[in-house]
Parts: C-alpha cells; structure tokens; sequence
C-alpha cells in the first residue's frame, strides 16, 4: 500500500492509545415532537475505530452532527479529551477537556474533528487539490496582505502545506485525478477524496458518515481497506457510521448500537452482534428467521 | 472535457504554482504588455478616454467577483460602496489636505470598514434575501449622500482638484488623458495581479469553500462568518478604489454617479464576462464600457436609414444592455470567460473535437 515514505504524521492528537477520547453523556437531541436521540452514553476509546450502527432514522447522522457542532443537543455533555504535545518521547503532555455542546463547528474543527458527510458534500467546482488543500485551513496562516502579495511568506505556506497533502494524495490513491474538478469525477472517487479533505486536518477524531454507501463490493473492499490504513498506519481514531454488518463486523474495535434514537447496545461486535435486542431492531421480533446480521 | 497543455512537467511546487506555464501563455502576456504600453499613443483623446473609463470599471468589478463570483454573496450595494470610496477620498484630499495617495488609501479603508458594516446581513442571509438587503445599504448610502449637506457644503456637489501625487500634477487638456492613463493602467493591473493571488492562497480558496458548500466549509474549520465578512472588506476596498479614482478622475462627485443603475452595471459586467473569474471580470468591464459606444457609432453610422436609432438613442441603449444580458445567461452564463477558454480547447483538440 505505501509507495513512499511518510515524513508528515496524519495523527493530530496526542492521547495515549487506549484512554477515553470522546465521552458522550446523556446526549439528548429534540427537533419539535421528534427526539432524535435520547440520553445516549457512551465512550470512543483512543486508537479504536467505534462503528455506530441502526436501522434508518435509528438517529446515527444526528449524533456524528452532534459531535461536529452542527446540532447541539438539548441536554447532555459531549466532551472530547485532548493531550498537548508531549516534550519528550514516552511523556504525555498536559491534558485538556473541551465541551463540544457549547462550541461551533469551526472551533470544533480546530480541536481536530474531522469528518465525512453522508451526502457528499465536497466543494464541486474546485479540483481535487484545492478540495484537500481547504483541508489545510486550520493549520494555516490566513493574512489579507500577505495573501494578495503571493511572494514570501503566502508561496511558502502553501508549498509546506502542499506536501502533506501530496502524502494524503498517495495514501488513497488520487494521483491521476489531482487537478480534475471534483464535481466530474465517479461517486466512489467522491467519498475518497471526502475521505482525503477530512485527513488532511491531521485530525484527532476521524467521523465518517456512511463512507461505503451506494458503492459496489470492489469499492467497498477498497474504502475498508483505506480506513484501515488511517486507522492502523496513521493511529487516527475513527467513529463510523455503515450499513454493511460484514464490514462493520470486520473492521471495527466496538459497536454501538441506535434504534429510535435510543441505544440499545455497546460493546465488541461479537457482544453485539448476540445481544437479543439488536436481532430485534434489525430483524423483528424474536422467532422470525435468523437470517446474517 | 478540459484540454490541458501537453509537455509541460513540473519539477518543483514553484513552477507549478505559477500562473503561466505555456510559452503560447507567456507570449500572450508579452503581446498584451506591448498592446498597453503602444495604446496612449495610437489613440487621440476621446478613445483614450473610454480606455480610462475600462480601466476603473476593471478595478471596481474585479472587487465585486471577488464577493458575488468567488464568494457567492450577491450585492446590489456596489454604487453606494463607490460612491464612499469617491466622496470620503474628495472630502479627505480637498478638505482636509491630505495629500492625494493618502486621501485615496484612506478612502479605501473606509470603504472596507463601510462594505463589512453592510455585509453583516450576510452572516444570516442567503441568495435573493442577501440581495434584497445589500440593495437596502445602496438605498441608505444613496439617501445620505444625497441628504447631508456637510459632505458638499450645501451645493449638491463636490469639485475634486487636479490629482496630484509626490509633486507631479497630472497636466492640461493635452496630455491629460495620457497621464491618467498610466496612473489607472497601474492601479488596475495591481489590482488584477493581486486578485488573481489572493485566489491561489488559502484565504482564496476558503472564499470559494464558502460559496460551494457553507456547511462541509465549516466542518473543516472555516469560519463562515470571518470569511464572508473579510470577502466583504476585501471587495469593497476595491470597489471603494474604483470609486476614488472616479472622484479624482472625473473630478467631480455628485450622486447621480452612485445609484442603483451603477450597481447593476457592475453586476452585468461580471455576469457578461464570467462570474468567479478575474480575467472575466476584466472582460466584462471592456465589453459593458464599450458597448454604448459600439452603439451609439451604429446608430449614427444608420441615422439616414434609420434615423430612429438616433432619435431614442438612451432608449435603445438601454434595450440593447438588456437583451445582451439575457443572451448572455441563456447562451453562456459563464460569461466571455468561459468562450474564450472554449476556444482555446477547441485549437488545443484540433483537428478532433475531444
């Protein structure tokens, strides 16, 4: 998979693998009579890939929105824990809490979520390099002058900042398609360059709302693949939200379950997957055919 | 299917963020520096004139892209944001006495601040109903120009004394036209290079973020509303330039030169010559300037045939400006622009058609 050697770290945060990232709390998320989701707990741990997973409208797209800041939840904490870097190997640096119930979605990008939407929803008419290069924006310097002169310090940043994104590039495979608008290229290009902007944040926290969708088995296989390089080559954290059990079962450390905005279950996909009331919520009442989860 | 230029490989991020990679490209660059430099003196007086009229209406809608081609935040406030520009520079170089580049500076900064003011709006509003409020800020700066009797002591108008700058005073009716025409020939060109740079930064690009998809904008860290309202600043400082030289030029500032009218010229140059492009902006301000001339030589050049054209000369300008508009949205709303990169890929593709 590696065609070069990777001189820039994708992996923004510094928590120790294993300690809590992302502590949802009793998150509650009303639209007028609709309860979206309702007092939903649980944790995603750091290094993990945390598959959420339901029926439609089971409330899976609210909670990733919740956690980006584009909702905000009526009652309950989502709180994300982040380390500074640390100042010498096998140290921690000092540790911060940040509340993300309260902040908007561009401050909650600079803490280094970042993430994928369901819907596509890349910036069509600019190529596939500029798309990823916005993904740079929170790490650059954005001064009026300094920008409309070009020469110094604007040229500067974008060709430090053009490597990286040149190593993301690599990662998922985008070389041929570099200058092409992103609004003419094939759906499952889309989500990887989706999947690329959302990289190159170097982010802590990686969301994915249903990356795989509408993709045929080769293209999952491929975006499965990729998210296990981000995950085990690059260390990022992963939420993600899929459909496809198989992959979900294969990729993914834990499993959380939403059904009407309730979760129903939490655990490895093995403890899920023979947890009574998910057979339920996917396959009816007990004693119809068990057919795969 | 875009044709891109064969046998050109960059070896380093240098050359390839350069704005020209071709030779024809540099060429091209080459032919027009001789077209600008030979223009003053081939053309008499008049002609040159019009030139000068081209080139501050490429100042002003190259500033009105950058908001409603690049950012996506359409404006119908680009009269009153020129007419900021032109009366705060008279009133800073003839009343205050500061001296011109300062009044003209000044100018542009208070046109910046004014522009954000209005463009707060933005930060709600969306499409038509952004439209609808920045023509409210038209209609305010238009009322209070007309209104406040400070800003022209009681006269209605404002007489701006003959630009000056570092002790060289732009001379008489000779060679008026001529030394203007560097002065603009300057400026504008400052102004196409650095629009054109600030759309290869990051700030450029997150404008474009903005426009294309606000939400995902945000998601990655954009601040929506720091964008929009630099892309306010940034844009009506130019547009507030355009209206300085105006005042400066013109050398006389009254409102008529600032209503609604202005606004929508500016907005069918860019539309005209392609929105979200410079080099479109730049067409359009060419084609729009000059295509009441154009008229005006045919309805002379018909007045014995048809001597009707003549007669309702303003009337059928009017009616020409609108049909050229709706022609342009039907047949290629992507402007002059657009035609002219489709005939590069047409030459680029020859002898096939893809």
């Amino acid at each position: 998979m590696l065609t070069r050697s990777y001189k820039h770290s994708l992996r923004g945060g510094h928590l120790p693998a294993g300690e809590v990232l992302l502590e949802i709390e009793e998150a509650t998320l009303r639209f007028g009579g609709v309860t979206a989701l309702s007092e939903v707990s649980f944790s995603v741990t750091e290094g993990h890939i945390h598959a959420v997973i339901g029926p439609n409208g089971a409330g899976k797209s609210s909670l990733l929105n919740c956690i980006s800041g584009l909702y905000h939840p009526q009652d309950g904490r989502i709180r994300l824990h982040t380390a500074d870097e640390p100042r010498a190997a096998g140290e921690v640096g000092p540790r911060h809490e940040h509340e993300l119930t309260k902040l908007p979605p561009h401050r909650i990008a600079r803490l280094g979520v970042a993430r994928s939407f369901q819907n596509i929803e890349l910036f069509h008419a600019m190529s596939v390099l500029d798309n990823l290069m916005l993904g740079r924006h929170i790490h650059m310097r954005h001064g009026v002058l300094q920008s409309m002169l070009w020469f110094g310090p604007a040229r500067r940043q974008e060709i430090a900042h053009r490597h990286l994104v040149e190593e993301v590039i690599d990662l998922l495979q985008l070389q041929a398609v570099r200058t092409k608008p992103v609004g003419s290229l094939a759906y499952g290009v889309q989500k990887r360059v989706e999947l690329g902007r959302a990289l190159c944040l170097q982010p802590s926290l990686l969301l994915l709302d249903e990356p795989m969708a509408g993709m045929n088995a080769e293209e999952k296989e491929d975006m499965a693949r990729y998210i296990l390089d981000v995950n085990e080559l690059a260390k990022v954290s992963v939420v993600l939200i899929e459909h496809d059990m198989n992959v979900v079962m294969d990729i993914s450390h834990r499993v959380s379950v939403l059904d009407f905005g309730v979760l129903i279950a939490d655990g490895t996909p093995q403890e899920v997957m023979a947890e009574p009331a998910v057979i339920e919520a996917y396959l009816g009442a007990e004693g119809e055919d068990g057919g795969h989860v | 299917m875009a044709a891109t230029a064969t046998g050109i490989h960059h070896r380093t991020y240098v050359s390839e963020l350069r704005l020209r990679a071709t030779r024809s490209e540099y060429f091209r660059l080459g032919l027009l520096t001789v077209l600008l430099l030979v223009l003053p003196f081939v053309l008499d007086n008049y002609w040159l004139s019009q030139v000068n009229l081209i080139l501050i209406a490429v100042i002003g809608a190259v500033g009105l892209n950058i908001l409603v081609g690049y950012t996506g935040q359409i404006s119908l406030g680009q009269g009153g944001f020129m007419a900021v520009g032109a009366y705060s520079s008279a009133i800073f170089a003839d009343r205050i006495g500061l001296p011109t580049p300062l009044a003209i500076i000044g100018a542009v900064l208070l046109s910046a601040a004014v522009g954000t003011f209005f463009g707060l709006p933005g930060l709600r509003l969306k499409g038509l109903y952004l439209a609808i409020a920045t023509l409210a800020s038209q209609m305010i700066i238009e009322f209070v120009i007309r209104r406040w009797t400070w800003l022209t002591e009681g006269q209605g108008y404002l007489n701006v004394d003959r630009f000056e700058v570092f002790g060289f005073k732009v001379g008489a009716r000779a060679v008026f036209e001529q030394q203007w025409y560097w002065i603009l020939l300057i400026l504008a060109a400052l102004t196409v290079i650095s629009a054109r740079n600030l759309f290869r930064t990051g700030l450029g690009r997150s404008f474009m973020a903005v426009r294309d998809q606000d939400i995902a904008a945000e998601a990655i860290g954009v601040n929506v509303a720091r964008v929009k309202l630099t892309a306010f600043a940034i844009s009506s400082g130019f547009v507030g330039l355009a209206g300085a030289l105006t005042a400066h030029y013109s050398e006389v500032v009254s409102w008529e030169k600032f209503t609604l009218d202005v606004s929508i010229l500016y907005l069918a140059m860019i539309i005209v010559g392609g929105l979200g492009s410079i080099a479109g902006a730049v067409y359009g301000a060419i084609f729009m300037t000059l295509l009441p001339e154009v008229i005006r030589q045919v309805a002379n050049a018909m007045s014995s045939s048809v001597p009707f054209l003549t007669d309702q000369l303003p009337a059928v300008r009017n009616a020409t400006f609108g049909l050229v508009i709706i022609l342009f949205l039907i047949i290629e709303p992507r402007g002059l622009d657009r035609i002219w990169q489709r005939m590069k890929e047409y030459i680029r593709f020859w002898p096939f058609r893809y």
